[in-house]
């Protein structure tokens, strides 16, 4: 996986949002193949979506042709509430783009059958032909979505009691009662997001540091489900420092150094959006490149 | 683009919004001559905007409604008996372009036969590109008010409540004013007067102003009491503020539920330092009117106004011959911009004060004189200086192309 670090949240967010907008406009998407997106709500996503639509406006990116899946939704919340993840999309995404309506997809917390419409959300993801790029972030305890701590690796969309931590953490948006807050929520599962062709998680702050530590540099655990990204082919982590305060320095380092090795010893436009380098760099035109002859520290410049 | 779910949608963007008594950047969507609500456009009716509107970084806001306006454009409503419809109709569409997409239209104190010919006329009727303006219905003010304080009323037409609720019936028709008034200007202290008010408000459900009035502040206090909740161009034709008995002028520092009251601010009827006193005592409570006359929009000349002759010279309005301020010839975009100018008060305030507040008065904020979800579709655009740069009607644009009216001269 990639773990690109950032000053702060906001570099984070423009770092996320830069990605995305580059990924969308490299994958050409058109009607027949449209660019799935499995999008968050949080505070941090905010500032990515702000943007996003930043770029749209300056006519940098077009969403015409992408269909997006939210990761979750409160049960029983009506969809008119401000607090409701449809209400918040709307809010911060949808009302400013030109995405279609009917390229939206969001899970019914009021639906009558809770557990027939996870079955409809996960048959819609596979009938569009599965998630390209899916955004998350992670909570204090390292869950993705609302997999709390202990739901399966392998889980499919469904109906979750929210942890009490996460209660906690949400009740700022309900005007500080806990009794406000939704207990229940529908969320796409663990394997949801395994599913998905690439996985990218923002996670910013000191409050998410153990969760990011555990997830990374601890075995994959249904404690801490956002670890099975150690798992996923093509998953990237883009946090800010304070993110960063409870792993080793080695990590850090590591992780910061390959960003280095690629700007010095590759080169920027030969390296893919998605890590895949085409040829090394070599500032020397008569230099021995031709000849096959690697410098050795470039050797271990794959990441993945 | 019309279907199953509605017809066209409509959306503002670009713009900074009034809502919720703020200027927001937000954007507004209408469909169907209403505002709706887009999240429920998105994820009920699955639908995005159709047509949209760059506003160029102009306020949006409700359109202006005007509460007491005589006439405009030559034509008069107390005195274009004959032609009343003809009245209604050019004025309507001649108010719509200057961005007032709803009025009262006003008549001075009458003989019955008056009321009796224009009263049905002047009743509420829905705003449209094709008919202008929103009628609200009538504002009645007098006969019933004081001969001391008649302004430019004619004498002869006054009279009193002593004989109560029938006293209106005779001069108005009660199930008249039921069908076409939105609010009465009456004089609390004329004779039956306090006590008809309550009566008369039971009878008709029509809102009572107090105006054209001597009343002490006890007598206005009553009234208040009695059901009134609007006070009549303030300052203009009423006992003048006394510390010991501030009168009709009193009620701004009323306890409990205070008055909403109309405030002429052509800077000639009210000087700027009253309104900006008024405004400072009760700043929820002020509709900006224009009471503007049928000189309103004509080039300087004499007209008549009522059954009297007035003169219209450079802005001002005199009786032929007196002194004595016949009316006011200024739009209510300029009310807003001098009310803004004269008191201080904050783009929101004065927005509102010709907006929201009318129609809190005459009990229609849910859906005129505010930009909310449900609303009517009353929209204009104005520039941050407030001046009126595209206005809407029922979700429709009115332009110069497509509102036609004339003026009677």
């Amino acid at each position: 996986m990639r773990l690109i670090i950032r000053d702060d949240p906001k570099a984070v967010a423009y770092y996320t949002a830069n990605y995305v907008r580059q990924r969308i406009n490299e994958f050409k998407p058109t009607r027949k193949r449209p660019f799935v997106l499995g999008l968050p709500t949080g505070s941090t996503p905010v500032e990515v979506y702000w943007h996003l639509v930043d770029y749209y406006k300056r006519g940098e990116v077009s969403f015409r042709h992408v269909i997006t899946f939210s990761m979750d939704e409160y049960v029983g919340l009506p969809r008119s509430h401000p607090e409701s993840y449809c209400a918040f999309m709307h809010r911060h995404l949808y009302d400013h783009i030109n995405l279609r309506p009917e390229n939206v997809h969001m899970l019914d917390g009021n639906a009558d059958d809770l557990a027939a419409e996870c079955q409809r959300y996960e048959d819609k993801i596979k009938e569009v032909g599965g998630i390209e790029l899916f955004l998350g972030g992670i909570g204090p305890d390292g869950h993705i979505a609302f997999n709390e701590p202990g739901s399966s690796l392998e889980s499919v969309t469904r109906v979750k009691t929210l942890a009490y931590e996460t209660v906690l953490a949400n009740a700022r948006f309900f005007g500080g009662d806990v009794n406000k807050v939704p207990k229940l929520a529908l969320t796409v599962g663990v394997g949801t997001v395994r599913a998905a062709r690439e996985v990218l998680l923002i996670i910013t702050g000191a409050h998410k540091a153990v969760a990011l530590a555990k997830c990374i540099e601890e075995g994959v655990n249904h404690m801490w489900t956002v670890s099975v990204v150690q798992l996923h082919p093509s998953a990237m982590i883009v946090c800010d420092e304070d993110a960063t305060l409870e792993l080793h320095v080695k990590t850090v380092r590591y992780f910061k150094s390959i960003e280095q090795v690629q700007e010095q010893l590759i080169g920027r436009q030969h390296i893919g959006l998605k890590g895949s380098i085409s040829k090394l760099a070599s500032s020397d035109p008569a230099d021995s490149f031709g000849s096959g002859v690697l410098p050795p520290a470039a050797a271990t410049a794959s990441k993945d | 683009m019309a279907s199953a779910t509605g017809g066209v949608i409509t959306q503002f963007y670009n713009c900074v919004v009034l809502k919720n008594h703020k200027l927001v950047d937000d954007y507004v969507y209408v469909q169907d001559g209403k505002i709706i609500d887009p999240a429920k456009m998105f994820f009920d009716s699955r639908r995005a905007a159709d047509v949209r509107i760059d506003c160029q970084g102009g306020i949006v806001a409700p359109g202006y409604i005007d509460v007491q306006i005589n006439g405009a454009f030559g034509y008069d409503f107390s005195n274009d008996t004959d032609i009343i419809d003809e009245a209604v109709d050019n004025v309507s569409k001649g108010l719509l372009l200057q961005g007032c997409t709803a009025f009262c239209p006003t008549t001075v104190s009458s003989r019955p036969e008056v009321y009796a010919r224009v009263l049905d006329h002047l009743g509420p009727r829905a705003g449209s590109v094709e008919r202008g303006a929103e009628v609200l219905g009538a504002h009645i003010e007098g006969p019933f008010i004081s001969p001391q304080k008649k302004g430019a009323h004619e004498l002869a037409t006054l009279r009193t409540a002593a004989g109560g609720l029938a006293a209106f019936d005779e001069c108005y028709g009660l199930d008249r004013l039921r069908q076409n008034a939105a609010y009465v200007t009456v004089a609390p202290e004329v004779a039956g007067m306090l006590d008809a008010i309550p009566r008369l408000i039971e009878a008709t459900g029509i809102r009572v102003a107090a105006g054209h009035s001597n009343a002490t502040t006890a007598e206005a206090t009553q009234a208040l009491a009695g059901g009134a909740s609007m006070i009549t161009h303030l300052f203009n034709a009423m006992h003048p503020f006394h510390q010991r008995d501030p009168g009709v002028i009193g009620l701004l520092g009323a306890e409990g539920v205070r008055p909403f009251y109309g405030i002429i601010c052509d800077g000639v009827h009210v000087h700027p330092h009253s309104v900006m006193i008024a405004y400072r005592a009760h700043p929820d409570g002020a509709c900006l009117v224009t009471d503007a006359m049928a000189a309103q929009s004509l080039p300087n000349g004499v007209y008549k106004l009522g059954e009297m002759d007035v003169d219209v010279h450079d802005g001002n309005v005199y009786i032929q011959g007196t002194n004595t301020i016949a009316g006011a010839v200024i739009t209510l975009a300029e009310c807003v911009r001098n009310f803004a100018r004269f008191t201080g008060a904050s783009t929101v305030e004065a927005l509102e004060s010709a907006t929201l507040h009318p129609a809190q008065m005459l009990g229609i904020a849910s859906r005129k004189g505010v930009l909310s979800y449900g609303a009517d579709a009353d929209i204009i655009v104005l520039d941050h200086d407030l001046n009126v740069q595209r206005v809407f009607v029922a979700g429709k644009e009115a332009t110069r192309e497509n509102v036609i009216y004339k003026n009677k001269v």
